[in-house]
């Protein structure tokens, strides 16, 4: 209603949210992190033919401590599971968690007694990525996906819940029978 | 070759050696369990033969089968003569209340951490040897998983249509 | 069943700095299993005295998935794909080895078609070398060449595009069957192959302008982590890990199988045992793997790519269409699998990482009762310690990566 005309000229208005999520989600610094087969497929996402850093995330940081993004590529074992929450919590907020291929989204093709059948029961996961192994394309776009994500989070909502699956399941039950 | 082997262990062996079995081509010997080191460090030292290659130490559970009344656990341990390009196998049945064997360790640098994952996975000891913990599993498993009467703890995959009726465990049972 | 209190926890306490008699001061380090040069969840333990390692003890486990188990309980031909995820650096190479001895269980080794031997041997060698150019790129990041990591996965990927045309995925192909092969290749197999063949000797030539005079890459791998000949015996050692140290033992040629015998190729051997040895016996195999695939190109032979064994190998795709006693095979075949006659066989093969075996146990049923995969990783990471103790905590590095383990197989 003829408001444009009267900012003065050389400034745009946006809010706070838009731009710390623009912010956020360019600058994605990934965890080092490889478990298994998928963690191959997610070296090569990261060199010469796909390049990641198109999306401005080839800085994959070896510490937790510095890194936003934890992309867990591959089965999930008893094992691992401790030093995968470990790492997890080591992360400063905000982070997201990328679950890459079948067995860290639901155990995949081993359904036994040593592999978590979901990487959800232990990190709260943001995207599911199926695939055995998913192939690069596959998991730049799941990081595409995560961008649309991020740009629609606000800063006013609480900070990452860190409940998983099981437990957030659990709460419901408990209110559901009460 | 075979028959240099054959002789080699009726000679030196004579009753340790129980019986020789031959399955598509390939050569094993049963012995008796106690008699497994003399007869490895034998042949890897004798300069003729030289079986001086512990290739692989595995084991067999052969609960539920007819033939477990020999035995439950069967070892098997593979050699390799590089010199003669050769390999055979030695065999021993274990019964379940005895599942020991001695140890290979002090021979073969390789047998301790073969050893210790038979001992995880199967759970038979070998006397001996300097560490026999666990390899592989996560520590709080009780058990070894490799046995036939340890199930495979197979777990219902849960989908949109059958998400009522499963159950999601609360958490990882282990931790 | 054994009780809880003969498990003594293998994990090792962390301390921090341990005072020895005399006022020696060692500190205790924890490597992993997050760590970016442990190549996937290696743990490892290293007391060090200032740089020096005391002591090293790497502790395994953390991606045990229990292939084995699983395995027990699958069918033979569903088994299959379970094999590739086990060295999911050379996955074909792993499909070799089962379905070779489970060919041997059921006594159909003579049955299996020249066309279908050649193929895998040839896939077989394309996957040495993808394998070789994976331990290339990490061992030398890990080194601090960073752009050979880039190179490295650039070529891979051509490797990477045979799987895929011939089997629609790009790692894990189960591309073999028991009896032959999933499919015959395709038209653009021959020229993809070709492609490979003159543009990867280039290359190669370039790796080795670029690490092999390279006096920063020589300082870092002559004379580090040796490892005699008598001591690798002992240690089990096997694969390029093995002929580093002059042992000429190649499975290829001791006991050749997919008439690997009717090839023409050299067994690279080291000298000295120590990380430089094993980089160039590698590049070298490479180069005689490259040779194997053209001969296996140019010699391909015509004819089937399944063996005509009923009941157990599926008859051809349109016979299943157009004759019943296929159909009812074919559908058999899928729904029961195939009986394998009681007994156990050993199987080894050469894969990139070593000699890789199977060992399998049948009862006489469909499903197997044991299958026992001798893991050639395995093996040689249990010789990590006596190489580095004595060393410097960098050469750690050094010698992992000379040994090219994978976590996958020695886990399963
Ligand atoms: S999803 Fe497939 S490729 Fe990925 S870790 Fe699991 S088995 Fe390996």
């Amino acid at each position: 209603m003829g408001l444009e005309e009267k900012i003065p000229e050389g400034i745009a208005l946006t809010t706070v949210d838009t731009m710390v999520n623009w912010a956020r989600k360019r600058s994605i610094w990934p965890l080092g992190f490889g478990l298994a087969c998928c963690a191959i497929e997610m070296m090569s996402t990261f060199a010469s033919r796909f390049d990641v850093s198109r999306f401005g995330m080839e800085v994959m940081r070896s510490s937790p401590r510095q890194a936003d993004l934890i992309i867990v590529s591959g089965r999930v074992t008893q094992k691992m599971a401790p030093v995968l929450r470990k790492l997890y919590e080591q992360m400063p907020d905000p982070k997201w968690v990328i679950s890459m291929g079948a067995c860290a989204s639901c155990g995949g093709v081993f359904n036994n007694y040593a592999i978590i059948q979901g990487v959800d029961r232990v990190v709260p996961v943001d995207i599911y990525m199926p695939g055995c192994p998913p192939r690069p394309e596959q998991l730049i776009d799941g990081i595409l996906k995560l961008h649309a994500k991020i740009e629609k989070e606000s800063l006013r909502s609480k900070p990452k819940s860190t409940v998983t699956r099981a437990q957030s399941t659990d709460a419901t039950s408990k209110k559901a029978e009460a | 070759m075979e028959d240099k082997l054959r002789t080699f262990l009726k000679d030196l062996f004579g009753e340790k050696i129980l019986s020789e079995y031959t399955h598509r081509g390939q050569l094993s010997f049963y012995i008796q369990p106690q008699a497994l080191r003399e007869i490895a460090v034998a042949l890897k030292n004798d300069s003729d033969l030289k079986f001086d290659f512990l290739t692989d130490i595995t084991v067999v559970d052969h609960q539920g089968q007819a033939w477990e009344k020999d035995g439950r656990f069967e070892m098997v341990y593979i050699f390799l003569s590089l010199k003669n390009t050769f390999q055979f196998m030695l065999r021993a049945k274990l019964p379940e209340n005895a599942a020991t064997m001695p140890t290979l360790s002090k021979d073969w640098a390789c047998a301790n951490w073969l050893e210790r994952e038979v001992w995880d996975l199967m759970g038979i000891k070998f006397e001996g040897h300097p560490e026999l913990t666990k390899i592989l599993t996560v520590d709080e498993l009780v058990g070894h998983p490799l046995r036939k009467d340890f199930g495979i703890t197979y777990e219902m995959p849960q989908f949109s249509h059958n998400s009522d009726e499963i159950e999601v465990v609360p958490d990882n049972p282990h931790h | 069943m054994n009780t809880q209190a003969e498990h003594k926890p293998s994990s090792v306490e962390f301390s921090d700095v341990v005072e020895h008699d005399g006022g020696r001061k060692t500190m205790t380090l924890n490597m992993g299993p997050q760590h970016p040069s442990t190549h996937g969840v290696l743990r490892l333990v290293l007391e060090l005295d200032g740089e020096t390692v005391v002591s090293c003890e790497p502790v395994i486990g953390y991606l045990h998935t229990g292939i084995e188990k699983s395995l027990e309980s699958k069918l033979y031909y569903k088994a299959l794909p379970m094999t590739d995820r086990m060295d999911y650096m050379s996955p074909m190479s792993n499909n070799l080895g089962f379905c070779l001895a489970i060919e041997k269980l059921l006594d159909i080794e003579e049955a299996i078609p020249a066309r279908a031997k050649w193929i895998r041997v040839l896939m077989a060698e394309l996957t040495r070398i993808n394998s070789h150019l994976v331990w290339l790129g990490t061992h030398a990041i890990d080194l601090g060449a960073m752009s050979m990591f880039l190179y490295a996965f650039r070529d891979r990927e051509a490797i990477l595009d045979i799987y895929e045309i011939v089997s629609g995925q790009r790692m894990m192909s189960s591309y073999f069957r028991v009896g032959g092969l999933m499919d015959d290749v395709p038209k653009s197999f021959h020229k993809s192959v070709r492609r490979i063949l003159t543009e990867l000797p280039k290359r190669i030539d370039e790796y080795e302008d670029l690490l092999t005079n390279n006096r920063i890459w020589q300082m870092r791998t002559i004379g580090v982590a040796k490892i005699s000949a008598e001591n690798a015996i002992n240690g089990g050692l096997t694969g390029s890990s093995l002929r580093g140290s002059g042992v000429k033992y190649d499975v290829r040629k001791a006991f050749p199988y997919s008439d690997y015998d009717k090839f023409d190729f050299k067994v690279p051997v080291g000298e000295h045992g120590d990380v430089f040895s094993r980089y160039q016996v590698r590049m070298y195999e490479m180069r005689e793997s490259l040779k194997i695939v053209q001969q296996a190109l140019d010699g391909l032979p015509e004819g089937p790519i399944r063996a005509h064994v009923p009941g157990v190998v599926l008859p051809p795709k349109p016979d299943v269409l157009s004759k019943m006693e296929s159909l009812i095979y074919h559908f058999k075949i899928i729904t029961d699998g195939f009986k394998v006659p009681r007994g156990s066989v050993y199987v080894p093969i050469e894969s990139g990482k070593g000699e890789i075996g199977f060992f399998i146990d049948s009862d006489g049923t469909n499903v197997p009762n044991r299958v026992r995969v001798r893991p050639p990783s395995f093996v040689n990471l249990s010789a990590l310690p006596s190489m580095v103790e004595g060393s410097l905590v960098s050469d750690v590095v050094a010698a992992i990566g000379s040994l090219d383990i994978v976590l996958g197989e020695i886990d399963r």
